[in-house]
């Protein structure tokens, strides 16, 4: 494979130092035209800082850098875009009240004989983009009101327009639902083989066994492996990105208790109906779903954030009401949100008055603040969860995302809650945090907690999961107990087919 | 509370000496017990006036009426004194008390009718400023119009110390007490820092908006008191364009004018740093004209240097993820 054709990209030890931080560490691999090749690691291993290097937002220190066999130095955004690399991110960087077509030709609008913009040919063109990519996306509609997965596309479109012949993703999955990123890769195979390099970056490792041929690995910014991925395990993917073996989900093995939480024909209307289920003592039922299926907005109605235009919810048998979510505090139902940084943190605060936030009129009922109790607190769910931090008194911006995300966790069990709902808890965040959030999780259900677990991560919600309830557009299409669901079934009705056998 | 906020107040106690070891070279007069006690006494009421408005900004607002307040409370209570229509302690109380009430006519359209602060006060400033007029007319009060006991507030001092900065110590401690240790201050830093994340806790946002500006109200009542003893000659136009002395002492004092962190004593260093300007201006013979280019510079510079430090803490951060 090697040898007879040129790397689309040849990075020889590239190093980026930012401060006291090595952020990369004389990383060398390369990037063959028509492959797709996984970039994995955990969050700090230096893929962002790589991939921010070919996308010109950062020079390397030391290094070499070849593009189609020759040396380059990538000057700046602008440059590294006129080179062939497209960069595809996360969240779609887009001018939302400009066209779809105006988005695909920005910086490079097709002119007319007099020098203005060709309006017909940008139109003519940006459809026949779309048609070679096989989508349906009007080039006309502004880009406003585009789901995530179809401004990915116009990037993508975007990107051919401009003849990249490198393609870097990433994380472009991590807001999709599965179906969505089925469609991703069926546009993206064939790009690939007409001669694209495809840089894939992911923490969703099914994905990159699923797209890939290559797989590198980056660990604390340097490089640890590149491998065919036919030569690899997903427990290999794992050990090389954290150091260490580690089990991916621990084995859950509870007696469940009472049950706790009910709900009972819940109805919103715009956003679900006819949602009915329990949650014993001491159980996680998944919630399985494509995004927007209503997941969430069940959550916040539970939560009292929202309120049902029908239905009952019961805590433990009593129906409740709650019109607040300080009400669904006390009356021991906890939501971590999906959004850590949004709806869960206070960044600017230190780690304990962000765990003291939910309780602190219970933890200090009168005037003045009791300052050595909320350390404690902190610090006894610090050492529980193994949060890495210098003191209780850090603030969380510090923190990795993993972390910040064990202390978001923390402030709501300090609520002391008996019913515990998790809103995609392990999103973005790095494999061997994962691995710990949920032990956390099986140790919280172990000690009687009720657990809904709202997952798109779907071997996540297998493997956690005593039950499975999955959504489809507001409604539930199947409920799964842990030995009937498999990922073919949970699939068949998040995608709103009815399963054979359910 | 946060780390830039503390490296903030610490490098302008540096800035401050460093300006006074200057103007001392250049003018001894500088450190006379007449000329300190002089700025000292401006910066108490403004120090007075800019945790009020420290107060605010931490929750992501900012009050603009904050000198048509202090103009409406001086002149009135001059005016009831001219009058003898109160004893001095009566009036004195009635101008916090009519501060407070402008501060919660504030609040109530900032928090119940969620009109964005910086509009809502603009507009009260020019509503409060227009009932001064109506109210003064075009009178002044002279200070031989009043009596000596308010006069005397401005001149008056406890152990050596100016009453007015002992009174601003008070102020300042106390709302840097409610700040750090209690419950409310807790929310006040919350609201500011991450509104949505502070609602799904249950705090309740909007009151917590409304009672900063009840209090920014108030204290700017009580430096409007302060203000007609120290200046005695008031009218109408009194105390006009102060706001931009106090906004610019917050967000110097290392206030984020977008919410969510900063000290009132880092205000407090704020508005003793711009007085000591002033003051330099005059003892080195300098324009008084500068004074309002430099404290908008002043702002201008804060700001910036806030985005800029922000950016490179992002910067680091993101290395991370």
């Amino acid at each position: 494979m090697k040898g007879e054709r040129s790397a689309a990209i040849r990075l020889e030890a590239i190093s980026k130092r930012f401060g006291a931080t090595q952020a990369l560490d004389g990383v060398s691999f390369e990037l063959l035209p028509a492959e797709a090749h996984a970039l994995v690691g955990e969050n700090g291993a230096g893929k962002s800082t790589l991939v921010k290097i070919l996308a010109g937002v950062y020079q390397p220190d030391n290094g070499r850098i070849e593009l189609d066999g020759s040396e380059v130095q990538i000057h700046g955004p602008a440059h590294s875009r006129e080179l062939g690399i497209a960069v595809i991110h996360q969240e779609p960087r887009l001018f939302p009240d400009l066209s779809v077509a105006e988005n695909v030709f920005l910086g490079h609008q097709p002119k007319t004989r007099l020098g203005s913009i060709d309006w017909a040919r940008m139109r003519r063109d940006a459809a026949r983009l779309f048609d070679e990519l096989e989508v349906s996306i009007a080039p006309d509609s502004p880009v406003r009101g585009l789901s995530m997965a179809d401004q990915q596309l116009v990037e993508i479109a975007k990107a051919l327009s401009l003849d990249a012949r490198v393609l870097i993703m990433d994380e472009p999955t991590a807001s999709l639902s599965l179906h969505e990123v089925e469609r991703l890769f069926s546009i993206v195979r064939p790009l690939r083989d007409r001669g694209l390099g495809v840089l894939f970056v992911s923490h969703r490792l099914e994905e990159v066994f699923d797209l890939c041929e290559r797989a590198s690995v980056l660990r604390d910014g340097k490089h640890v492996i590149t491998a065919p991925i036919g030569q690899l395990t997903t427990a290999d993917l794992i050990r090389y990105m954290v150091g260490r073996d580690v089990s991916l989900f621990p084995p859950a093995t509870t007696e469940l208790g009472e049950v706790l939480l009910e709900a009972r024909g819940l109805t919103r209307s715009d956003a679900f109906s006819d949602i009915s289920f329990s949650v014993r003592a001491g159980e996680i039922v998944g919630f399985a779903g494509l995004i927007g299926a209503g997941r969430t907005e069940v959550a916040r109605v539970l939560f009292g954030i929202d309120r049902a235009d029908r239905g009952e919810v019961l805590l433990r048998g009593r129906p409740v009401a709650f019109d607040a979510p300080a009400a669904a505090l006390r009356a021991g139902v906890a939501y971590v949100p999906e959004d850590r940084h949004q709806q869960g943190l206070v960044l600017d605060f230190p780690i304990a008055s962000n765990v003291s936030l939910p309780i602190l009129s219970r933890l200090f009922p009168r005037l003045f603040m009791n300052r050595p109790a909320e350390r404690r607190l902190a610090e006894r769910y610090a050492s529980q969860f193994r949060v890495r931090m210098t003191d209780v008194e850090q603030l969380v911006s510090a923190l990795s995302g993993g972390n910040q995300q064990k202390v978001v966790i923390a402030k709501w069990l300090a609520t002391e809650p008996r019913a515990l709902i998790l809103d995609e808890p392990t999103r973005g965040i790095d494999i061997g945090a994962k691995v710990e959030v949920h032990r956390i999780i099986a140790e919280l259900a172990a000690a009687g907690l009720g657990i809904i677990l709202i997952s798109s991560d779907l071997p996540e919600v297998l493997a956690m999961s005593d039950r499975i309830l999955v959504m489809h557009e507001g409604r539930l299409t199947a409920e799964l107990s842990r030995a009937e669901a498999t990922e073919e079934r949970v699939m068949f009705a998040a995608t709103g087919q009815v399963t054979s056998g359910a | 509370m946060s780390r830039l906020g503390r490296q903030r107040e610490l490098s302008l106690v540096i800035v401050m000496l460093a300006l006074g070891g200057f103007v001392f070279a250049q003018a001894p007069q500088f450190l006379s017990a007449s000329n300190l006690s002089q700025v000292a006494i401006l910066a108490a009421i403004i120090a007075i006036a800019a945790t009020g408005q420290a107060l605010v900004v931490l929750t992501r607002n900012v009050d603009l009426s904050v000198d048509a307040m202090i103009g409406v409370v001086a002149f009135s209570v001059a005016d009831i004194l001219r009058l003898h229509a109160l004893s001095v302690p009566l009036a004195m109380a009635y101008g916090v008390a009519l501060g407070l009430a402008l501060g919660i006519v504030n609040g109530v359209i900032v928090s119940v009718f969620r009109v964005p602060a910086i509009v809502a006060t603009l507009g009260t400033m020019s509503v409060y400023r227009g009932f001064t007029f109506l109210l003064a007319g075009g009178r002044q009060v002279s200070l031989s119009d009043l009596p000596p006991e308010y006069i005397n507030l401005a001149r008056a001092s406890v152990l050596g110390v100016p009453l007015y900065v002992v009174l601003a110590v008070v102020v300042v401690a106390i709302a840097s007490l409610l700040l750090q240790q209690t419950r409310f201050g807790r929310q006040v830093y919350a609201v500011g820092s991450n509104p949505e994340a502070a609602a799904i806790l249950g705090i309740r946002s909007r009151l917590v908006g409304f009672l900063v500006f009840a209090v920014c109200g108030m204290l700017a009542g009580a430096a409007g008191v302060l203000w007609g003893a120290r200046f005695g000659t008031i009218n109408a136009t009194a105390a006009s364009g102060v706001v931009l002395q106090v906004v610019a002492a917050v967000v110097v004092g290392g206030v984020n004018i977008f919410g969510g962190s900063g000290t009132v004593y880092g205000a407090a260093l704020g508005a003793l740093f711009l007085g000591l300007i002033a003051n330099a201006l005059t003892l080195l013979h300098l324009s008084q004209f500068w004074l309002q280019a430099i404290y908008g510079g002043v702002i201008l510079v804060a700001v910036a240097a806030d985005a800029v430090i922000v950016r490179r803490l992002q910067r680091a951060a993101a290395v991370r993820a």
